[in-house]
C-alpha cells in the first residue's frame, strides 16, 4: 500500500489530533475570559474538557496502549454532567435572586 | 491488494479526519465568537459530535458512544434549557462584550503556543502495532478492577451532585407564607428573599 496518495498521507498520525485538541482548549479559553454570561462561561468549560478528552483518547491510542486513557475520558464526562448539573442550579438560582446572570452584576456573595 | 473498488488506495482516514476536524474547530470558534448565546449553544453540538466522530475514528467505539448519550444527550440539552429559561430569546447582544477580546488575546494564544508546541515536539513514542478492537468489555473490565476506587468516588459524586441540584434550585418557600407564596408565583420571584 503507498504511504501517500497525491502527498496526502493514508494515516493520520498523533500530531493532527493534539494540534486539533489545542486549538479548541485556546478558544475555551478565550470563551472564558471574553464572556460576561454565566452560562457562556460554562460553554467554554466545556470546550477545556472536550479538548482534555481528545488528548486523553489521543495518547491512549497511540502512545499508551490499552483502555487507561479511555477510562479517565469517561470519568471525565461523568464530572462534567455533574458539573453542568450543578452549575446550571447555581445559573438558576442566581437568575431567581437578581434576574440576571451576567457575572459583573452579580459580584456579592450576599446582600 | 486485490480491492475491486479501489476505495482502500484513498486516504478515505486522512479526508474523514480534515473534514471532522474542520467542523470541529469551526464550530468550537462559533462557540467563542457568536455574539448571541442561543448560537453559541447550538455550536457546541458540532464540537460534541465532532469529538464523537473523532473518539470513532481513534477506535474508541464505547467512548464515542458515551460521548454521543451523556454530553450531547444530557449536558447540551441542559444547557440549551438554561439558556432559554434565563435569557431573552430576542435580546442579541447581551453578552460577549468586544473589548475584553484585547485581554483575553494573549492569554488565549500563550494556551494555543504551549500547546502547539506540545503537540508538534515529536517527543512521544509512537506504538508501532495499534489496538482497533472493540473496548467495551476491556473498559468494563478496567472500571471493575483497576479503577474500581475512583468509579465508587463518582458514584458518590454523582449522588451529591444530584442531590445538591435538587437543593439549590428549589425555590425557597418560607414556612409562614406557603399558601401565599404557592398562590402568588410570579410576585413571589420579585419580593427581597429571607436569607436561610
Amino acid at each position: 500500500m503507498a504511504s501517500t496518495f497525491y502527498g496526502i498521507p493514508m494515516e493520520v498520525g498523533l500530531t493532527p489530533y493534539l494540534i486539533v485538541a489545542a486549538i479548541v482548549f485556546m478558544f475555551g479559553v478565550i470563551n472564558v475570559s471574553t464572556r460576561r454570561n454565566a452560562i457562556g462561561i460554562l460553554l467554554g468549560v466545556e470546550l477545556m474538557l472536550n479538548a482534555a478528552n481528545i488528548n486523553f483518547v489521543a495518547f491512549a491510542h497511540y502512545v499508551a496502549g490499552g483502555v487507561n486513557g479511555q477510562v479517565f475520558a469517561i470519568f471525565v464526562i461523568t464530572l462534567a454532567a455533574a458539573e453542568a448539573a450543578i452549575a446550571l442550579a447555581i445559573v438558576m438560582a442566581i437568575f431567581n435572586h437578581y434576574q440576571t446572570i451576567e457575572v459583573d452584576d452579580v459580584s456579592t456573595m450576599k446582600e | 491488494m486485490d480491492n475491486p473498488t479501489g476505495l482502500a488506495q484513498l486516504p478515505l482516514k486522512t479526508l474523514l479526519f480534515g473534514i471532522i476536524s474542520l467542523v470541529v474547530i469551526g464550530s468550537a470558534a462559533a462557540v467563542t465568537f457568536s455574539r448571541s448565546l442561543v448560537t453559541s449553544a447550538f455550536a457546541l453540538l458540532g464540537t460534541l459530535a465532532g469529538a464523537a466522530a473523532l473518539y470513532v475514528l481513534l477506535s474508541a467505539d464505547f467512548l464515542a458512544a458515551t460521548q454521543v448519550i451523556v454530553y450531547i444527550g444530557g449536558i447540551l440539552v441542559l444547557f440549551l434549557f438554561a439558556v432559554m429559561l434565563t435569557n431573552r430569546i430576542d435580546d442579541v447582544n447581551v453578552s460577549n462584550a468586544s473589548m475584553s477580546l484585547f485581554a483575553a488575546a494573549p492569554i488565549g494564544l500563550i494556551v494555543g503556543w504551549m500547546g502547539l508546541h506540545v503537540a508538534l515536539s515529536n517527543a512521544f513514542t509512537i506504538l508501532p502495532v495499534r489496538d482497533t478492537n472493540p473496548t467495551a468489555i476491556k473498559i468494563g473490565d478496567a472500571l471493575l478492577d483497576t479503577h474500581l476506587l475512583p468509579f465508587e468516588f463518582v458514584s458518590v459524586v454523582l449522588l451529591a451532585a444530584m442531590i445538591g441540584a435538587v437543593v439549590i434550585a428549589r425555590r425557597e418557600v418560607r414556612p409562614s407564607a406557603g399558601a401565599r407564596v404557592a398562590a402568588q408565583p410570579e410576585t413571589a420571584a420579585k419580593k427581597p428573599e429571607v436569607q436561610s
